[in-house]
């Protein structure tokens, strides 16, 4: 977790044109060709394929959001400049998919983080069947979206739903709600399954940032007189660091481009009150046939991440990013 | 190891209220996640008017039929074999070009190197959903529409970034002596490559590719925009046409969504070891 791997030179890699200079002028050419030719043959795929279906689709999406273009024919004829974005920046639909998906970030750092924090600390303690308890908390993880939306349709909806025959059973009849069908109660009811799907991920995330502390640290801490909390918030919080910025991170990446479990649950509804950028974007594309329109919404939803990307790289994870992401945990 | 049994006992004891309410919150965060499966899985066996008479008991009667019909429906299977081999070839070909790119930016040192790597890195932060759309439009004019290769070839391209900074961070630990010693044995890079890099990176193989079978298996926006043909359509297809298809009876949703919960399931349960290893080695994009 702590060495950084992305950008440090490789200790391993040999230098063949050094160690081929004592062999004979044309077996050293023939040897570098050699080299050139494995290196062109091992990457070259891995760059086709990238190339291909990675980068040249986000410069099409920038190129046919210039258009009026309904995705028949041929290439796109009808050019319209920069309508198709500010049409955008007009739309009360787009504008509110910002706030449903800045509501979901701010819903997810405050409560779903901490949530999962907390429960990787208790985890992290010796308890009985504890393996157990994180077998459980991390399955819903391994579900598909679709899985996922669609049970919860079943236990929100507002007739025979589990939600509502629980809280009738308790007495709670009060609090019964159509969840789903109610652009009031909507997004909640989305926050609640976000929650419900992904907490454990995260948990799993803290839980092996916390294994990675050396024990002695909070032995230290101990000694000196820190008491638990105290030892939390001053040893282990700011040590968990760098798995509390990637566990950031990939929350925010996540809610910009949401889109399987909105899709199941809601499609968007009730009025757009639980649509998202995604959602939107293919309702224009797919739907309407608006591709222009909806591929400038998907530039749009690009520079958003990478504009968050590289900004939250640059300012806030600076260097531990690269750690994180590119070291093997335990199997290093 | 005795010094530290002397020093637990004592401590134990202090904190059996502690740990009792310890076991407490444990045990309702685990119910929030466990009851809705439970519901499912229980609910699967009921009717209909079971669902909203008797919501919480044990079925009375049993209905097997609600898993029996899934189960001897040819459809259910279609869509598991083809959710396999789509997760297979989606492995097979991540892994493989992976490794191989991974070879090169591990140990050759060339002009471009670091460049053409971060390239490949940049690719973690661009979300599938934003590629979407004119993914759709070049896979029409390449006519991979309704043809599996549609969803499998860019579900592979998008799975190259984390793949490759994974292989690459272990290909690199792997000592520089081995690789000499295969030299002067007369081994090609290649066959360096071959028999020896790939059959000692078995550990880090086996956690990509479990990383890329669970995320093939979950995806949904991709197949659902390539597969028109109800013949192609994988697992989490199935289940949105199932539900669309079933909307008012309850039950027979329930069945086919614990069903199809599964393959998933299980395999979590044999790969948990080298999913939450890679995930949290690899942290994804999700």
């Amino acid at each position: 977790m702590t060495r950084p791997a992305l950008t440090d030179r490789p200790p391993a890699a040999p230098d063949p044109p050094r160690r081929a200079g004592r062999a004979s002028g044309p077996s050293r050419r023939r040897r570098r060709l050699g080299v050139l030719v494995t290196i062109t043959l091992f990457v070259l795929p891995a760059l086709v394929l990238f190339t291909l279906l990675v980068l040249a689709p986000i410069a099409l999406a920038a190129y046919t959001s210039l258009f009026k273009w309904n995705g028949l024919g041929g290439l796109p004829q009808n050019w319209i400049g920069l309508d198709n974005y500010t049409r955008m920046f007009a739309d009360e639909v787009f504008l509110g998919d910002l706030r449903r998906g800045g509501l979901l970030i701010v819903l997810s750092l405050v409560i779903q983080l901490p949530l999962s924090l907390g429960l990787a600390m208790l985890l992290n303690q010796k308890m009985r069947g504890r393996a157990f308890y994180r077998l459980v908390f991390f399955a819903p993880y391994v579900l598909s979206e679709v899985i996922t939306g669609v049970l919860f349709t079943m236990i929100l909806s507002p007739e025979a739903g589990l939600a509502n025959q629980i809280l009738g059973t308790v007495g709670l009849s009060g609090l019964q709600s159509s969840w789903l069908a109610e652009p009031d109660t909507v997004m909640m009811s989305l926050f609640l399954v976000m929650t419900w799907k992904y907490f454990g991920f995260h948990m799993i995330l803290y839980l092996a940032g916390r294994q990675g502390i050396p024990k002695e640290l909070g032995e230290a801490a101990a000694i000196d007189g820190a008491g638990p909390w105290k030892q939390f918030r001053h040893v282990t919080l700011p040590l968990l660091g760098p798995t509390i910025r990637i566990s950031v991170f990939l929350s925010v990446i996540g809610a910009i481009q949401l889109f399987d479990l909105v899709w199941v649950l809601t499609a968007g509804g009730p009025i757009h009150s639980s649509e998202t950028m995604a959602v939107t974007m293919f309702q224009f594309g797919f739907k309407r046939s608006q591709i222009g329109y909806a591929s400038a919404i998907s530039v749009v939803m690009f520079l958003i991440s990478l504009i968050f990307a590289l900004a939250y790289q640059r300012f806030v994870m600076r260097r531990d990013t690269q750690g994180a992401i590119t070291t093997m945990g335990d199997q290093r | 190891m005795t010094a530290r049994a002397g020093e637990r006992a004592p401590g134990r004891r202090r904190n059996l209220p502690r740990s009792i309410s310890l076991h407490t919150i444990v045990l309702v965060l685990g119910s929030f996640v466990v009851v809705p499966l439970l519901f499912a899985l229980i609910g699967g066996f009921k009717d209909t008017g079971q669902l909203s008479t008797n919501p919480f008991g044990l079925p009375s009667p049993w209905v097997p039929e609600n898993y029996t019909d899934v189960l001897f429906s040819g459809s259910f299977w279609r869509q598991i074999v083809n959710s396999v081999f789509i997760a297979l070839a989606t492995t097979l070909i991540v892994v493989g070009l992976s490794a191989m790119a991974a070879y090169v930016f591990a140990r050759f040192a060339f002009r471009g190197r670091e460049l053409l790597y971060t390239l490949f890195a940049m690719g973690l932060m661009f979300p599938f959903a934003v590629a979407i759309l004119p993914l759709f439009v070049l896979l029409r004019i390449l006519g991979l529409l309704d043809n599996p290769f549609g969803v499998i070839l860019p579900q592979a391209a998008f799975g190259l970034p984390m793949t490759i900074i994974i292989l690459r961070a272990f290909f690199r630990t792997i000592p520089r002596e081995v690789e000499e010693a295969a030299t002067i044995d007369g081994c090609t890079p290649f066959g360096f490559f071959w028999r020896i890099l790939l059959p000692m990176a078995r550990p880090a193989l086996a956690t990509v590719s479990v990383l890329a079978i669970v995320a093939s298996w979950n995806n949904f926006f991709l197949p659902l925009v390539i597969f028109n043909d109800p013949n192609w359509w994988t697992v989490p297809l199935g289940v949105q046409q199932f539900y669309g298809q079933y909307a008012a009876q309850t039950a027979k949703i329930l069945a086919y969504v614990v069903l199809a919960m599964v393959p998933a399931l299980a395999f979590y349960a044999v790969a948990e070891r080298q999913l939450i290893g890679g995930l949290t080695a690899g942290a994804t994009k999700g």
